[in-house]
């Protein structure tokens, strides 16, 4: 059973303090939505969590592993509103790159995981020539074959269908009942069960 | 993906190879006058046409967000910077050094000093990609920041040209030049040791 506690945690940029004294707890299975109107901090949140971005106070702690230590990047996935794909990459091309800078395997059946998000036709065409939409997809599809346990995703809705959004909704549902934890920022309403939400 | 996109290694080889075809145009066709400058003009079109070249080393990645992935990863941020710049290398400095005999024989340099002008290439280019790794990662994401880049790289890239430039004139008159070339190994050694490292401390404070 693992654990992420944040601790009266404060975030600054440049002069403006963006959060102070937060605390919250996520444990297994559970799914967090971080709410809040535009510049509160919900992407700078996800990032200090994921190890982009320094902090100004407090203490993040995930299972006593040490912020940023090998064993503690192994176990997080961080998708932000980047598509962080490669445009001169095909889909399969692409969804191989992210698994090789993450923990997932290379043996994975990639294609099965286009298949998932509906992309099975795409898989050889190149990135740049997709839709927004499209693009989000391939990003995240990468939940298909994620290994790691907590999950940020910063805006994982945005630019989707509503089909699109049915699916990843099912899968980080499954995902947390199978023990994983999941963090998320959206401005769309969510229709996932068991979701405990935090304002910024 | 360079072979997808040829214009972002294209683009700084071909500066390389038209500015240094103009200089017998503007200067003069005489091969003494020519043999006597080429040196440094040929190493100077280099440091340029790879600082032309430096924009891209992380600038799309850092659009994409791929850089975000690459400091989170569990592999070593240092090691996935160091292959990028030998990619980089692979790119900008391998074409150069491929195409400086033809360039030299153009500027009338005779065949020892062509030796040493490839010798210089092939220890100081990989050089310039990992000097400038620091640079670029320094300015990823600043844009428009090339002639930032330009400042605070170019200062760093003088020894490299002056003991370059000074190893291929010693070569032209038939001078011991062995001084300049493990002068050049030694930048080289340093480079491969130090600027992986720091890059990567430069990344993760420009993404923050």
């Amino acid at each position: 059973m693992s654990k992420l506690k944040v601790n009266n945690l404060s975030c600054q940029k440049g002069y403006n303090l963006l959060f102070e004294n937060l605390s919250f707890e996520i444990n297994s299975g559970e799914i967090l939505k971080v709410s809040g109107p535009n510049g509160s901090g919900k992407t700078s949140l996800l990032r200090i969590i994921a190890g982009l971005s320094s902090f100004e106070s407090g203490e993040i702690d995930y299972d006593s592993f040490k912020l940023n230590s090998d064993a503690y990047k192994l176990d997080f996935l961080y998708l932000g509103h980047l598509a962080t794909l490669s445009p001169e990459l095909s889909c399969i091309e692409n969804l191989k790159y992210s698994s090789l800078l993450g923990n997932e395997s290379l043996e994975n059946d990639y294609s099965i995981a286009l298949k998932q998000v509906g992309l099975e036709k795409y898989e050889n065409d190149l990135v740049g020539t997709l839709s927004a939409g499209q693009k989000k997809r391939i990003a995240l599809s990468l939940l298909f074959i994620s290994q790691s346990n907590v999950w940020l995703l910063d805006e994982p809705f945005s630019a989707l269908d509503s089909k699109a959004i049915k699916i990843f909704e099912k899968k980080i549902e499954e995902h947390c009942k199978h023990g994983g934890m999941c963090i998320l920022t959206t401005h769309q309403e969510c229709n996932i069960e068991n979701l405990k939400e935090i304002s910024l | 993906m360079a072979v997808r996109n040829p214009s972002s290694f294209l683009n700084p080889l071909m500066f390389f190879v038209i500015s240094i075809s103009l200089f017998p145009i503007a200067i003069s066709p005489e091969a003494e006058t020519l043999s006597n400058m080429a040196p440094g003009i040929i190493w100077v079109i280099t440091m340029l046409s790879v600082l032309l070249s430096l924009n891209t080393l992380f600038h799309y990645d850092f659009d994409n967000g791929v850089l975000e992935q690459m400091i989170i990863s569990h592999h070593s941020l240092s090691l996935i910077l160091l292959a990028k710049t030998i990619a980089h290398w692979i790119l900008s400095g391998l074409p150069i050094i491929i195409l400086s005999p033809f360039l030299g024989m153009a500027l009338f340099l005779d065949s020892k000093s062509i030796n040493i002008l490839i010798v210089t290439l092939i220890i100081a280019t990989p050089c310039l990609s990992l000097i400038g790794s620091i640079g670029a990662s320094l300015v990823v994401g600043i844009k428009n920041s090339g002639m930032l880049l330009s400042l605070l790289i170019l200062p760093l890239y003088i020894p490299i040209l002056i003991f370059a430039t000074s190893a291929v004139s010693h070569a032209q008159s038939n001078l011991v030049m062995d001084g300049q070339l493990y002068f050049l190994g030694f930048i080289l050694i340093l480079s491969l040791i130090l600027t992986p490292f720091l890059s990567a401390l430069s990344l993760k404070i420009s993404l923050e």
